[in-house]
């Protein structure tokens, strides 16, 4: 057993247990913890297969800006618990019901008949000058490039139509315009007054 | 060396032995790297002292040289203090986890041609990945601590940090435009020539937003409002005390020279020489390890840090948000096309 095996069983166990807790752990910063945790080390496991400029941006984009906004919002609600719990008996068989369902589903979608070595054989491993970053960066913009662009303009518009939707007008506004603050001087705001000096009472 | 190294463990099992040798490399990087922090908390407040006209700590040994040793000593011996609600674990996880990324990114700095202890392909992205994990450790402080002051404090600096790695990693990504590569040795050698021949001069516009985002990231003056003493006490790290603080400062520093020492490797030619090209003196020069230039330059960075604290009063909240996301933003994407330009068109001395 080669140590990137004894690697790969180490990070797939910390993979799952960290999965587990998000869904289990009551309070909802430590499963959003779990989740940076959960994150992390599926980069790890990206990183094994020679994905290095995935895993990067697996852990900058989501670890590293998503999961923040992630977590500041969490840490901002003040969620009670106990209403969130009220009927957890009573929707038991329901959820088991769907649970069940969407393990068979995923059994039957992803099970070893459809991914088994046979049918997609283990990616090869490449020497020490394999460049993954080069690779996806030749593919995507030569092979995909129009899927890419296309994806990207939708990106694109989702970013414009989700700030539309948000954005207020406030009606009142009593900031100061930026430029303003950057253009006054000093004769606008200071004043220096020459007087005498006054004498003392005696 | 690190042959020498080798040979001498060569009755150990060959995995034992590569194991040895990158822990010995480990504590090469770490160790000067952890003195060099607690000198530069002692330069910071002489250069400050000097600004401010008065001398600076001068009790402890000669000049005050040792002060930072005796600051060590007594955060050392001092009490960690626990707040009776906070949350224990992620309490003392928050400072653990400032300081790891800050000490895991130094793994592919290279200080010379090879020395480097992780000569990865993807090197400025495993940096910025690194960097971007540092926010956890304030982030979790600030909440576990359960105080207002603290939690004010973690989510201004969240926010701040957020915003402020897109600038940097725009940056970035012209360094690597104008260099061909992730690897930062690689972009060293990029820069060989001469002094113009360093990015500083195609990359200016980046060079400038690279330094200030970096100020900004590590949450240092005058873009420290996470800390902000006149307002919220001081911010996430307001509950801690003894060692659990001064892990956050060892954190904030060591953060400090690795951006000041990222900014000489891309923009400033890292450990080339500043003579290089220029006869009569590059042979006077050529003496001078490539490390000490390197250094040199870092020194130079971490020195603007002061004087930056020395200099510029606190920004306001809204102001550093304008500038991150309306004022750097713009530019960078702006500078990116040019940067494109350039190298489409080949310009020289730099890409040709």
């Amino acid at each position: 057993m080669g140590i990137d095996v004894i690697i790969f069983y180490f990070f797939a166990a910390v993979l799952v247990f960290a999965a587990g807790m998000v869904v289990t752990v009551r309070n909802p910063v430590f499963a959003a913890l779990f989740l940076v945790l959960a994150f992390f080390t599926s980069a790890a496991i990206w990183m094994l297969l020679e994905a290095e400029f995935l895993a990067l941006t697996l852990i900058l984009v989501y670890v590293g800006a998503v999961m923040v906004l992630f977590l500041f919002v969490v840490m901002m609600l003040d969620i009670n618990l106990a209403v969130l719990k009220e009927g957890f008996a009573r929707y038991l068989p329901a959820g088991i019901v769907v649970a069940l369902l969407l393990i068979a589903q995923l059994a039957v979608i992803v099970g070893p008949e459809q991914f088994g070595l046979d049918k997609i054989a283990s990616p090869a491993m490449h020497g020490t000058e394999y460049s993954n970053t080069k690779e996806l960066g030749r593919v995507l913009y030569t092979e995909y490039l129009y899927p890419f662009e296309i994806a990207s303009a939708i990106l694109l518009v989702a970013i414009i139509a989700a700030i539309a939707l948000t954005l207020r007008k406030r009606r009142v506004r009593d900031l100061m315009p930026p430029e303003k603050q950057v253009a006054v001087q000093r004769k606008d705001r200071v004043r220096l007054v020459k007087m005498e000096s006054e004498k003392k009472k005696a | 060396m690190v042959e020498l190294l080798e040979q001498s463990l060569s009755w150990l099992p060959g995995n034992a032995v590569i194991l040895t040798v990158i822990i010995v490399k480990i504590l090469v990087i770490v160790l000067p790297l952890m003195g060099a922090v607690a000198y530069l908390t002692l330069a910071e407040r002489k250069v400050i002292g000097y600004i401010q006209v008065r001398i600076g700590p001068n009790r402890v040994g000669p000049r005050g040289l040792l002060q930072p040793i005796a600051d060590a000593v007594k955060l050392l011996m001092k009490e960690t203090i626990l707040p009776s609600n906070a949350n224990r674990f992620l309490f003392l996880l928050g400072p653990v986890l400032a300081l790891a990324p800050a000490l895991a990114a130094w793994a592919v700095i290279p200080f010379d041609e090879g020395w480097v202890l992780a000569d990865v392909n993807a090197g400025l992205l495993y940096i910025l990945a690194m960097t971007s994990m540092g926010v956890y450790g304030v982030i979790i402080a600030g909440w576990a601590s359960n105080s207002k002051y603290a939690f004010l404090g973690a989510l201004r600096s969240a926010a701040q940090i957020v915003s402020y790695e897109i600038a940097m990693g725009f940056a970035i990504v012209g360094v690597l435009l104008a260099g061909g590569s992730l690897n930062i040795g690689e972009i060293v050698t990029a820069q060989q020539g001469s002094f113009i021949h360093w990015f500083w001069l195609p990359l200016l516009p980046l060079f400038f937003i690279y330094f200030i985002s970096g100020v900004a990231e590590t949450n240092r003056a005058p873009f420290d409002v996470a800390e902000g003493e006149s307002e919220i006490v001081a911010g996430f790290h307001v509950e801690y005390s003894a060692m659990t603080f001064s892990v956050f400062f060892l954190a904030e520093y060591a953060n400090m020279i690795l951006v000041a020492m990222l900014a000489a490797l891309m923009f400033l030619g890292g450990w080339l020489s500043p003579f290089e090209g220029i006869p009569g003196l590059e042979t006077l020069f050529s003496w001078v390890p490539g490390i000490v230039w390197l250094l040199a330059k870092c020194a130079f960075f971490c020195f603007l840090y002061l004087w930056f604290r020395a200099t510029f009063p606190r920004y306001r909240y809204d102001q550093i948000m304008r500038l991150g996301w309306k004022v750097f933003i713009p530019i960078t994407i702006v500078w990116l096309m040019v940067v494109g330009g350039l190298v489409v068109a080949e310009a020289g001395p730099w890409f040709d």
